[in-house]
């Protein structure tokens, strides 16, 4: 930390003040802003003292993309160029962490999962990347329409996962997410994902933070591993025997590597908890009926929530938000009381529903449901009718609806 | 609360990593002894306490701390030396204290020389040739600390410090965190201070490495 308080106080390039992250995100003052999600994206870089940005063009983080190009015209990032492709941005991201630097990117379904081997390379090379994933659909025939589906890929790769409902959680998670990766005992790689277009195409008021005031810039000398160091693992993979051999040391080594990548996400744990106030958010937990949802599932729910109560019968929320670390036991114990617990989800597999099952006694409380996929909208009538149908209670046909 | 906790080895053909098994890190002020949070001046008195019992309590300096590439560098290098010096003063005959340089992360092949360093690895070997009993590491990177205790912890039954300069290390039995010259000379004024106290395992010599 010792490195860091050197820097507050002082100004970089552009007059910003680089100040005391915990100050800046919860004492500042805050300015309510009218944007879509891109442009909090480009918001929130403009104030993260990013040294490198790397881009490529898919649907829909291309505008956010494009905007931070504008902040390096600015003179707001270090470096800001185009890769060839998904997997040589990620490539390329790793590069310039492995020299030192606080890097972003941003991509989207097939990109993500053209980009994947790339993912738990950055997690086991302890590469602090911050990557928004703006979720959308990524199987054939093509859709660029959200689906969270790419989620459920990038939960076993050794990155923390977090998962923003809105543009606001957006803005505070980028600067925050900074934060919790780059501690020494983390040192991961960030998968913050969104739902593409409901957040990135979509205008909402987001208060933001001073534009003079800043992070501090990384400090590579804090990190667990040495800067790129082309003698020692991991830079020094294939030619070695150490990696190459079928021996019980060299298995001993990686085994010990893959452990160490998955201790770094539990240590993220309290870090995560003092950063976004908790791994989930909760309300009336109490209700017999819980749903549990993350993204604008959340939204969605919510909303549910509201048309239930109007027809008399309660019902709890609680929004996921950091999926790695996953909040195993505050979901049990936000949980214990309910009878029903619905899991609406924007892919067709259930994802969600599947961790929360794996993770809460009782899983057969679990309603692992309603979902929409391939780009359709989740109305808060569907959840509703879903809820009503377990219960046994009337609930009219929605393919009625307008009819 | 977890009932895990950090002990001598040897643990399995693969222990799990101390962190998921819901042991946390000390936060500053604070150390860990078997992944139980104490106050650091506990910590303190049970590291010099469990030098003093050591066979061969061997001090394992990392690059952070070597080769002077930096003024603090150079002067918790000589803190180190200080320390050693002083658990060479303090030990009874028949403890044969140790300074073990791990002088990079480079995997070593054909085979690494145990007598002269040991590397993150396989520690163990160094661990299993010298006998050592109890040992430090100071000026590790924290990642390299990490693969070495707990691949230690599986296969040995050395018993392991971190003298760690950021948040500290679930995986030893013992961890310092916030290393700096005050705290690495305050362990050794507690050796002196402990000095003729504690009784050495001088009659365990055929099981404290445990090959």
């Amino acid at each position: 930390m010792a490195e860091i308080k050197s820097h507050i106080g002082t100004q970089n390039k552009k007059g910003q003040t680089y100040t005391d992250p915990w100050k800046m995100m919860h004492e500042a003052p805050r300015n309510p802003s009218f944007y879509t999600g891109s442009e909090v994206i480009k918001e929130a870089l403009r104030r993260a003292s990013c040294d490198v940005m790397i881009a490529y063009p898919i649907t829909p983080q291309s505008e956010a993309a494009a905007l931070i190009g504008e902040l390096f015209a600015e003179g707001y990032i270090g470096d800001y160029f185009r890769g060839e492709s998904e997997f040589a941005v990620m490539s390329q991201c790793a590069g310039a962490a492995f020299g030192g630097a606080r890097v972003f990117t941003t991509t989207a379904g097939p990109g993500t999962m053209r980009a994947m081997e790339n993912f738990p390379m950055w997690a086991g090379a302890r590469l602090p990347i911050q990557m928004i994933v703006t979720c959308r659909g990524i199987n054939s025939p093509l859709s660029i329409q959200p689906d969270t589906i790419e989620i459920s890929y990038l939960l076993n790769t050794g990155m923390l996962v977090w998962h923003a409902e809105t543009a606001q959680d957006f803005f505070d998670w980028i600067l925050k997410g900074f934060m919790v990766s780059e501690e020494p005992e983390v040192h991961l790689p960030l998968a913050l994902c969104c739902d593409g277009f409901f957040v990135t195409h979509t205008k909402d008021v987001v208060n933001l933070t001073p534009t003079d005031m800043c992070l501090p810039p990384y400090d590579p000398y804090r990190s667990p591993v040495p800067c790129m160091d082309m003698e020692c693992p991991p830079v020094r993979m294939m030619r070695d025997p150490f990696i190459m051999k079928s021996n019980y040391i060299s298995y001993a080594t990686h085994a010990s590597w893959q452990q160490e990548i998955w201790a770094a996400v539990e240590r993220s744990r309290k870090h995560t908890i003092k950063w976004i106030n908790g791994l989930i958010d909760t309300e009336n937990t109490d209700a017999e009926v819980v749903i549990v949802a993350s993204g604008t599932a959340v939204s969605q729910g919510r909303e549910a929530i509201r048309l239930l109560e109007d027809e008399g019968v309660r019902c709890g929320l609680i929004k996921v938000k950091s999926l790695r670390p996953w909040p195993g036991e505050e979901i049990r114990e936000a949980t214990k009381n309910a009878k029903h617990i619905f899991v609406p989800e924007f892919n067709v597999t259930g994802w969600l529903a599947k961790e929360i099952k794996a993770t809460i006694p009782n899983s057969e409380r679990v309603h692992a449901g309603p979902h929409v996929c391939g780009g359709m909208t989740m109305p808060p009538e569907i959840i509703v009718s879903e809820i009503k149908t377990a219960l046994g209670l009337r609930s009219e046909s929605l393919a009625g609806r307008g009819s | 609360m977890t009932q895990y906790r950090v002990l001598p080895g040897p643990e399995h053909f693969l222990p799990p990593a101390a962190a998921s098994m819901g042991i946390y890190l000390p936060n500053p002020g604070e150390a860990h002894i078997n992944g139980v949070i104490v106050p650091e001046e506990k910590a303190y008195e049970e590291a010099a306490r469990q030098f003093l019992m050591a066979q061969v309590p061997t001090i394992f300096p990392g690059p952070l701390v070597l080769w002077a590439w930096n003024e603090k560098a150079a002067k918790k290098a000589a803190a180190v030396r200080s320390l050693y010096e002083t658990l060479k003063e303090c030990v009874q005959p028949g403890q044969k204290p140790m300074l073990i340089p791990m002088p990079d992360y480079r995997p070593k092949y054909p085979k690494i020389n145990p007598e002269v360093e040991i590397n993150p690895n396989h520690p163990n070997l160094t661990i299993w040739h010298n006998k050592i009993d109890c040992c430090m590491f100071i000026g590790v990177h924290c990642h390299q600390a990490n693969l070495s205790l707990k691949i230690i912890r599986g296969g040995t039954s050395c018993y392991t410090v971190a003298m760690c300069a950021q948040a500290g290390h679930e995986d030893a039995m013992l961890s310092f965190r916030d290393a700096s010259v005050e705290k690495i000379l305050k362990l050794g004024e507690w050796i002196r201070k402990l000095k003729g106290t504690v009784k050495p395992r001088l009659t365990s010599a055929k099981t404290s490495a445990s090959n």
